[in-house]
This record gives C-alpha cells, structure tokens and sequence, in this order.
C-alpha cells in the first residue's frame, strides 16, 4: 500500500524540518515562561480581596479562556504591527511583526489557563501556613514568596508540565499566519512536494513521541513527588 | 450453610487470609471479631464472592463459590450483605435503593416489589422516609435502609460488615436492635463486628481473626468465658474496656 | 492611533456572495455550532463507550481503550485535522477513497466533525473514567452482593452517579469542543473565526470583525453555561455532598 509513497523526502529536508522543530521549542519555552509569569501575577491578584484587582484579573481569565487559541493568534497578527506603527511612527519597524506577535498572544493566552492552575495551587497550601507566616511578623510579600509559591510551585510542577505539554501541541497553530514552526515546515514541505501522506504522518509521529515521552516523565514525576499519597 | 475449607488468599505476595476454615450452621449467629487489618472484612467479603480467594474452597448452600462455572449473580442474590459505610446508591430514593435489584434481578414487578419494600420499611421502623434520598437520612437511618433492602430479596443468610462501626454512638442501638431482632427469628447470619454486646446476646459462636488466621473458633460462652489464646485475651482486655 | 474605524462595515455587501459581511459572520456562527454540537455527538458517545472500557474487567478492552486515549491525545488538534482531511482518503480502498475526495458531500464539514468528534471522545473517555472511578468501591461490592450482573452495575450504579460527578468537567470540554472547532478553518471550513479574518482581508477592519467574533464566542460560552447549571441542577441528588477528593 506504501509502495507510491516517497518516505526519503523527510530525509533529503531534515535540516528544514529541524529548524522549524527549534522555533517551535523556542515558542513554547518562550511562552511557558511569559505564561507562567504573566499567569502568577494574576492568580494573585484573582486571590486578593480588593475589588480593583480580582475584578480586572477574573475578567481577562474568563474572557481569554472563551474564545478560541486561533482568533486570539489573528487578534495579535493584526494588532502588533499597528501598536508599533502607532510608537514608533515608522512603518519599517512591522519587519519585527510575526514572531513576536506570536510570541504575545501565546503568553497572554496561555497565562489565563497558568493563571487558574496556579490558583488552585496556591489556594492547595493550607490557610495554617499563611497565619503561621503571619505570625513571625512576614508581610504579604515575603509570606508568598517565602513560604506559599514555594510550596505551591513544588505541588504544581506536574499540571504546569502537563499545561506545557499542551502548550507545545497548540504552538502547531501558528501554522495560520504563516510561520514556519515544525507542522509549518512539515506543510511546506508537503505543498511543494505533494507528499501530504508522507509529511503528515511523519509529523503525527514525531508529535506523539515526544509528547507520550514528556506526559510518561511527568506521571513518574508526580509519583516521585507524592510518595505514598494513597 | 457456610462452609470454608483451607481458605488462603493474596494481594500480590502479602498473604491476608491463611488456611481459613469454619462453618456457619442454618439458622446460627456467628460473630466475627479481631484487631483492624486481622482480614475479617476480606473473610467475610470471600463468601459471597465479592473478593476472589486462590487456595480453598467455600461451599454456600451447595454451591462452590470458587467454582468459575458458578453463577455468582444468582448465588448473591440469595445472600444478604450490609456494608460499613451502608452503601445506599445516592442518586436513587429509599424505595427505589430497595426496589432495584427485587425487579432487574429477581424480575419481581414494580408493584409487588413497592409493596415488600413498604413493609421491610414498617419493619426496620423507617416507613414515612420512603420517598427521601439516602443524603438526606441520619447514618443510623440509612443503614436500617441498607438491612431491609438486602432483607427485600428473601436471603437466605445474612453478611454483616462492620455494619456499626461508621455510625455516631447515638446511632448504634437502633441497628443493632434491627439485627437483634433478626437474629431471636432465626435467621443465619455472619457479622463481622466489634460490638461484644450484641454477640453476647445473640452470638451462637464467636471467630476471633489475627494476621489473616482464625486464631479461635469458640462457642459465645467458651470465648467469653475463657478464650484460650493469648492475642484473643488481649484483643478482649483493649475493646472491653474502653 | 491612525485606524479608522467603521462599525458600518457589518452592513456593507459583501465582496462577493449575496448579503452582508453580517451575513457572513452569522454563517459562521451557524457552521461553528454545527460542527460543534455533530462533533460532539460522536464524542460523548464514543468517549463513554471508551471510558467504561478503561474501567471493565476486561484486560485487552482496557488496554485498546488506553491506546486510544493516548494516541488522540498526544498529537495536536492541527494535525489530526490534516491527517483526516489530506491523508485518510489516500490510505483508504481505492474507490472509498476517490469518493471521500469527490462524492461525498461537503468534504471539510465532514472532516472537520470526525476529526473534533474523535480527538474530544479521547478527552471524554478520561473524565467518564475518572467519573466511575471516583466512586467507592464499596458501592460497586454492594450492587454486586444484591446479584446484578457487570452490565447492570454500571447501567443502574456507576453510570448514573458518575456522570452526575463529572458535570463540570464535561462542561469545559463541551465549552473546548466550540473553541476548537476553528481549527475546522484550516482544512476550508468557513466558521466564525475564519469568516472574522476574511472580513478583516477584504475591509481591513479588523477590530470590527475581530471584536465581533469575539463577542458571539463569549456568548456560545455563557449558553453553554447556562444550559449546563439547568442540567445540574435537573439531575442534582438531595442531600448528596460528592463522593471527596479530586
């Protein structure tokens, strides 16, 4: 049945596939990191008690978390040059435009789902804790730093993988506007070849590895990390 | 009507119940008791099939409970069994939890099963919680609901598993007269229990388990009168006294 | 800011095509919901079936149910959509193949619903599984020690109230299932998203039609919420607390 099939094309473009597997690391690394940030900054304010900051925070959670990862990918593909025309003034500077605007709408999107995930971490460290840390004289700042995110990081580390995991996955959809992560490459490839069958397939495997791989080193980490739990 | 020969059973390589074996006559009250984790619930739980054991042989009526050529349904449906945490399904009303298996295993009609399930109600003083949820009754209530919903299928022998041991003190006496009760009507029933009072009472034989062995296998006034091992004295000492 | 804004646009006549761009984002409106609900169809079926699979006595069920899951799982929605729009049709029988590519009818639509419908069913599967294996054991030994068979325990005991536990879960998947159902824009499925960016090409007002987009997307989430508490609450158990942890 895969007699007409050409398998050596992915190895006559390997570099060309490569380069689109680094940009596609450098994406989600890039992101986790921007997410995870972006996101701890608002689970705290989702966690404070004054209205002025959990208002706005629940507010973009709930609305980044209703639409889809594409539309918020076309929001930023057509908003960033516009921002930077409107700063900069000169229109040479949207040269900077795909990659960072990817880059920003993955951190903004991502950060709403590390947002909720860090929350239930945080809201995991039980209450005795904070009015211990209270008790020593702590102030806010050094009772979450010292004593909660660390304990609530140490908890998350498994979801927060997972979460990337999907993250990695979902980098696959700057395919829309163009950019040429692994599937983009992959797709070029198979257009300019007509060797769709092939590509695809090849993509559906390298992707299942590599996430089967990291979800297998996260399940063995979550055990590791709750001995005896049950 | 019970008889066990040699049972011996695994989880993995740690044995929990070794070389088990005893009878429960038609009509006898036998208690079962022992220090938590002595395997009296897994014992218990062999006889209906509910928990595979690999050495031995259970006999129940007749019927090989090993045997893979047995028909466990029909066999469980003529064996009663109240559970620790009473079990009830929660998303089922008090008539419904005792309807069920009247109807889709018996093929009662709904009609004859409502009515059975009315007059157990009466029995086990329960009758105008017919049309509550279990969530919505006290532990000692729904356990008297548990009972009269294994009562509903005509069992021939009943299993108790720690029938008390959830419930607050207050809650105890209204369960345990239920089962008091059954018990002065005859009816053979094995109970894994800590409650020395009800064995005291009714008890025609007391089985005293430790690591997975029946250490003692004594009429009630031999074990209370004078148990002759030494883990079963000290067993006694700890839940008499307290 | 130099834009120049034009909430007008809406109401242009389209580039080409009868009606509006109004027309044109409700059609997709319309096609996001289609293919939504048809896709999710096959997935709460086929994600049920799985799901009791993963929790059976059977071994071989179980293990071909666990493939499943992880396969649907580790390889993302994109690529799934392009394996069964592009390279199913090639791998099929000869003339089933010629007639995926040129009889059947609307070809997108239906790649899109089986490709949604079967990667969600992987995400169904492990919330019906987590569902029957939240509750205890000790309820499953009490439908077995009244003599119901395997089939009547999950038809009368593990089903009923695992499905009710798992209402919250099923809601963000259902909720997933809408937003995820843009990713149909890749293989030609001309959904809201996709109508949004074409809008944006043909008018260059981008904000309008984005804003748009957004805004229905907002509110498929708040019906989608509002349907599920009525659910909820329909088949919520009296005096029931959750059966704890996770």
């Amino acid at each position: 049945m895969f007699a007409a099939f050409d398998w050596e094309v992915i190895w006559r473009t390997k570099a060309y596939l490569w380069q689109g597997m680094l940009f596609t690391f450098n994406l989600t690394l890039l992101a986790m990191v921007g997410g995870i940030i972006l996101g701890t900054l608002l689970a705290l304010m989702r966690l404070s008690s004054y209205r002025i900051l959990n208002v706005p925070a629940g507010a973009y959670v709930n609305l980044l978390r209703s639409i889809p990862l594409i539309l918020v990918i076309f929001w930023f593909y057509f908003l960033v040059p516009l921002a930077v025309k409107a700063i900069t003034g000169s229109p040479y500077a949207e040269g900077i435009g795909p990659f960072y605007s990817a880059l920003i709408a993955f951190t903004i999107f991502e950060a709403a789902y590390y947002c909720e995930i860090i929350r239930a971490g945080i809201q995991s460290v039980p209450r005795g804790q904070v009015d211990a840390a209270y008790a020593l004289g702590l102030t806010y700042r050094q009772a979450m730093m010292r004593v909660v995110l660390p304990q609530a990081f140490r908890n998350m580390v498994p979801i927060l993988l997972t979460q990337g995991v999907i993250l990695f996955q979902d980098t696959s959809l700057v395919y829309v506007v163009g950019l040429t992560d692994f599937m983009g490459a992959a797709s070029k490839v198979a257009q300019r070849d007509g060797r769709l069958v092939e590509l695809y397939l090849f993509a559906a495997v390298v992707y299942f590895v590599l996430c089967f791989a990291a979800s297998y080193y996260v399940k063995y980490l979550q055990a590791r990390l709750t001995p005896a739990s049950r | 009507m019970i008889e066990m020969k040699n049972v011996s059973k695994w989880y993995g390589k740690f044995q929990v119940l070794k070389d088990c074996s005893t009878r429960v006559e038609k009509g006898q009250v036998v208690v079962v008791c022992g220090p938590s984790g002595s395997g009296k619930s897994t014992l218990i739980k062999c006889v209906n099939g509910l928990e595979p054991f690999q050495k031995g042989e259970i006999v129940v009526n007749g019927v090989s409970v090993g045997d893979p050529g047995t028909d466990l349904p029909r066999l469980r449906s003529h064996i009663g069994m109240v559970f620790q945490n009473f079990e009830l399904f929660p998303h089922m009303k008090v008539t419904d939890n005792i309807n069920l298996a009247q109807v889709k295993v018996l093929g009662r009609s709904k009609e004859e099963a409502s009515e059975k399930a009315h007059s157990l109600l009466e029995r086990v003083g329960l009758k105008d919680q017919a049309e509550k949820y279990p969530g919505q009754l006290s532990g000692g209530q729904q356990q008297r609901v548990a009972i009269a919903r294994a009562l509903a299928m005509d069992p021939i022998a009943m299993l108790f598993d720690e029938p008390t041991s959830a419930l607050d003190p207050e809650m105890i006496n209204e369960v345990l007269d239920v089962m008091v009760e059954l018990a002065q009507e005859g009816m053979t029933m094995m109970v894994v229990t800590h409650e020395m009072g009800f064995a005291k009472k009714v008890a025609h034989r007391v089985i005293f388990m430790d690591y997975g062995e029946i250490v003692e296998d004594a009429t009630k006034d031999e074990f209370f009168g004078s148990p002759r091992s030494e883990r079963a004295v000290q067993f006694l000492s700890k839940i008499l006294h307290h | 800011m130099a834009y120049n804004w034009n909430w007008g646009v809406f109401f242009q006549d389209a580039m080409f095509g009868p009606g509006t761009y109004l027309d044109w984002m409700l059609s997709g409106l319309k096609w996001t919901v289609v293919v939504s609900l048809a896709a999710w169809l096959i997935a709460f079926s086929v994600g049920s079936v799985l799901g009791v699979l993963r929790t059976t006595s059977f071994r071989f069920l179980r293990g071909v149910a666990a493939t499943y899951v992880e396969i649907f799982r580790n390889v993302p929605l994109l690529v799934q959509m392009f394996i069964w729009y592009f390279v199913v049709p090639e791998l099929m029988p000869k003339d089933v193949g010629r007639w995926m590519k040129t009889g059947m009818p609307m070809p997108e639509h239906t790649s899109a619903i089986l490709c949604l419908g079967f990667y969600t069913a992987s995400r169904v599967a492990e919330q019906v599984r987590s569902g029957i294996e939240s509750i205890s054991r000790g309820q499953t030994y009490a439908a077995y020690a009244m003599g119901l068979t395997e089939v009547q325990v999950y038809r009368h005991v593990l089903l009923p109230m695992g499905y009710r536990i798992i209402i919250p879960p099923m809601t963000s998947e259902f909720l997933s299932i809408f937003k995820n159902s843009s990713v149909a824009l890749t293989i030609g499925v001309l959904e809201l998203t996709a109508q949004s960016r074409q809008i944006t090409e043909f008018t260059f007002q981008g904000f309008e039609a984005f804003t748009l987009a957004t805004v229905l997307y907002i509110m498929i989430t708040m019906t989608v919420i509002l349907l599920m508490r009525v659910v909820e609450g329909r088949f919520r158990v009296p005096g029931f607390i959750g059966t704890g942890g996770r």
